[in-house]
């Protein structure tokens, strides 16, 4: 905030700034490939056996051969990590709220919260699957616990961030606690909620992930687990790949939804904190 | 207008120990005067703004506007804090408009309203900028739209120029005053600075720290409308040399004492 407007540069001559589009496109994608690059190289010219490490040559060749196979194991995966993800938002939104609504809550449900952190996802994956049954349902319940605490977290945070003055003006107003929190803490807690929803869709893909490893016939956890059972390792790396896309992918469209739907937010949780 | 009689004000604090922010502070204010509380820091004057607000209740003693004790805050009273916390959200309309929305007392002549007071306060043509893009003193002509958009009788002020550069809080203190010349009301203002103490106030309410009570109550006696002019006057320098003498004269008289 500061106090006077920033005034007009001078008709200096500047040096002509590269384009955005060049630092954060075709910068990390020429880094990407020229990694690739040196993966191939090496596996080439050491000879390294393709059951250790397989050339990306080879991963590209042995995964796009069960194309399909793939796709569908691919879409499998995603099912999971996007219905893990929004019902992480469904659940983590309220309870964000509740937590913040009263310190007596707070503490009742603190507990619970943080003991569900605490029990080894892995652990519990496996008991889940014999307590709901070899169906969908586990896979998102672990992809669930495993997303949803910093969303819940950050949510708290950011609706606890409203200066005290804008409390104090919405007593002055009489405002129902619903104003408040519709046109005041929760706008001011938008911030911290993309800051949390980052995380979580991050998390979100380790959650269905972990979750396949123990019980799924689809999902590329899965295809990972079958795949290197049989040494067919280019295939387990191939699916690991794409993994780390749905990773990226996701994390960028909830970065681009921020943008889009909320342009005053991004960079303002360093103000807002 | 506001009838404080007897007010105390006593805040636990978190190892247990009472901390009394207002003994006894009685004060009586007219409809449409011009107040302003000064004091050192931790002298309970936001306290007490907060008592007329109705935001925090007293613990002995009663505080009534209009004879009507406040228990709770009432709609007919303005709020301007030292921060303008304005909501970055949304535009500098919609920031003000924000009171009347809190109340649901949204109709078709609040943009109108709102509009005008924007232009009282020399904002034309900004309704649809963003906060982040106003300068301090600008931000904090909003946060006073604000405070007078559901048209309160009473203005109350928490240092609103305290966090702005002093060339822009010389310029606020004259807007103040031409604001308040036109659209009258009793204020409450609270300032660290004697000077703007002095310049806008019918009365200078002095109070001393540690409790909180008020010292001495000067009339300001320069006429009105003000400008910088009053600055040369002898009435604004007695005023200012009692204030001062309120002020940092006691802190004198109790050092020579723990001297002794």
């Amino acid at each position: 905030m500061s106090a006077q407007a920033a005034p007009p540069l001078e008709k200096a001559p500047r040096r002509k700034a590269p384009s955005a589009a060049l630092y954060e496109v075709v910068v990390p994608l020429l880094a990407t490939a020229l990694a690739f690059l040196v993966w191939e190289v090496i596996c080439r010219s050491f000879k390294v056996p393709g059951y250790l490490v397989p050339a990306p040559s080879d991963i590209w060749k042995d995964t796009m051969a069960i194309g399909p196979t793939v796709f569908g194991h691919t879409m499998a995966t995603l099912k999971t990590v996007l219905m893990g993800f929004a019902v992480s938002i469904l659940i983590s939104l309220p309870l964000a709220v509740l937590l913040t609504a009263s310190p007596a809550i707070a503490s009742a449900v603190y507990p619970f919260l943080v003991w569900t952190q605490s029990i080894p996802k892995v652990a519990l994956a496996p008991i889940l699957v014999v307590v709901l049954g070899s169906n969908e349902l586990p896979r998102i319940v672990i992809t669930v616990l495993v997303a949803f605490f910093p969303l819940v977290i950050s949510s708290a945070t950011g609706l606890m961030s409203v200066p005290p003055e804008l409390i104090e003006l919405s007593k002055a107003c009489k405002a129902s606690k619903w104003a408040e929190l519709w046109r005041i803490r929760l706008p001011y807690a938008i911030p911290f909620i993309f800051a949390g929803l980052k995380v979580s869709i991050s998390l979100a893909v380790v959650g269905a992930v972990v979750a396949e490893f123990v019980n799924a016939d689809a999902g590329l956890g899965f295809l990972i687990v079958t795949s290197t059972a049989f040494f067919k390792v280019p295939v387990a790396f191939g699916a690991l790949i794409i993994l780390s896309l749905i990773g990226v992918v996701l994390f960028q469209l909830v970065v681009i939804a921020e943008r889009v739907f909320f342009p005053w937010s991004s960079g303002n949780t360093l103000v807002a904190s | 207008m506001i009838e404080l009689d007897r007010v105390t004000r006593i805040f636990n604090s978190r190892d247990g120990d009472q901390i009394t922010a207002l003994e006894d502070v009685s004060l009586s204010i007219a409809a449409n005067e011009f107040i302003t509380l000064v004091g050192p820091s931790g002298c309970g004057k936001s306290t007490l703004l907060r008592i007329v607000a109705g935001l925090i209740l007293p613990t002995a003693g009663t505080a009534s506007i209009g004879d009507v004790p406040v228990t709770e805050p009432r709609s007919e009273t303005g709020i301007v804090f030292q921060a303008p916390t304005l909501l970055p959200w949304a535009s500098v309309m919609e920031n003000v408009l924000l009171p009347l929305r809190m109340m649901r007392k949204m109709d078709s002549g609040s943009t109108d309203k709102a509009a005008a007071l924007l232009k009282l306060v020399g904002l034309v043509g900004f309704e649809g900028k963003s906060p982040r893009e106003l300068s301090g003193g600008m931000q904090q002509r909003v946060a006073i739209c604000r405070a007078l958009v559901h048209e309160p009788d009473i203005l109350l002020m928490d240092e609103p120029f305290g966090a702005l550069d002093a060339l822009t809080r010389e310029e606020m203190t004259m807007e103040l005053l031409r604001i308040w010349g036109e659209q009258p009301k009793t204020v409450l203002f609270v300032t660290h600075s004697i000077t703007e103490a002095v310049m806008l106030a019918d009365r200078v309410v002095v109070m001393s720290p540690r409790p909180g009570r008020i010292a001495e109550i000067i009339d300001v006696k320069s006429a009105r409308p003000r400008s910088f002019h009053v600055e040369g006057n002898t009435e604004f320098h007695d005023a200012s040399r009692r204030i001062r003498e309120l002020i940092f004269g006691q802190k004198h008289v109790s050092a020579s004492r723990t001297a002794a």
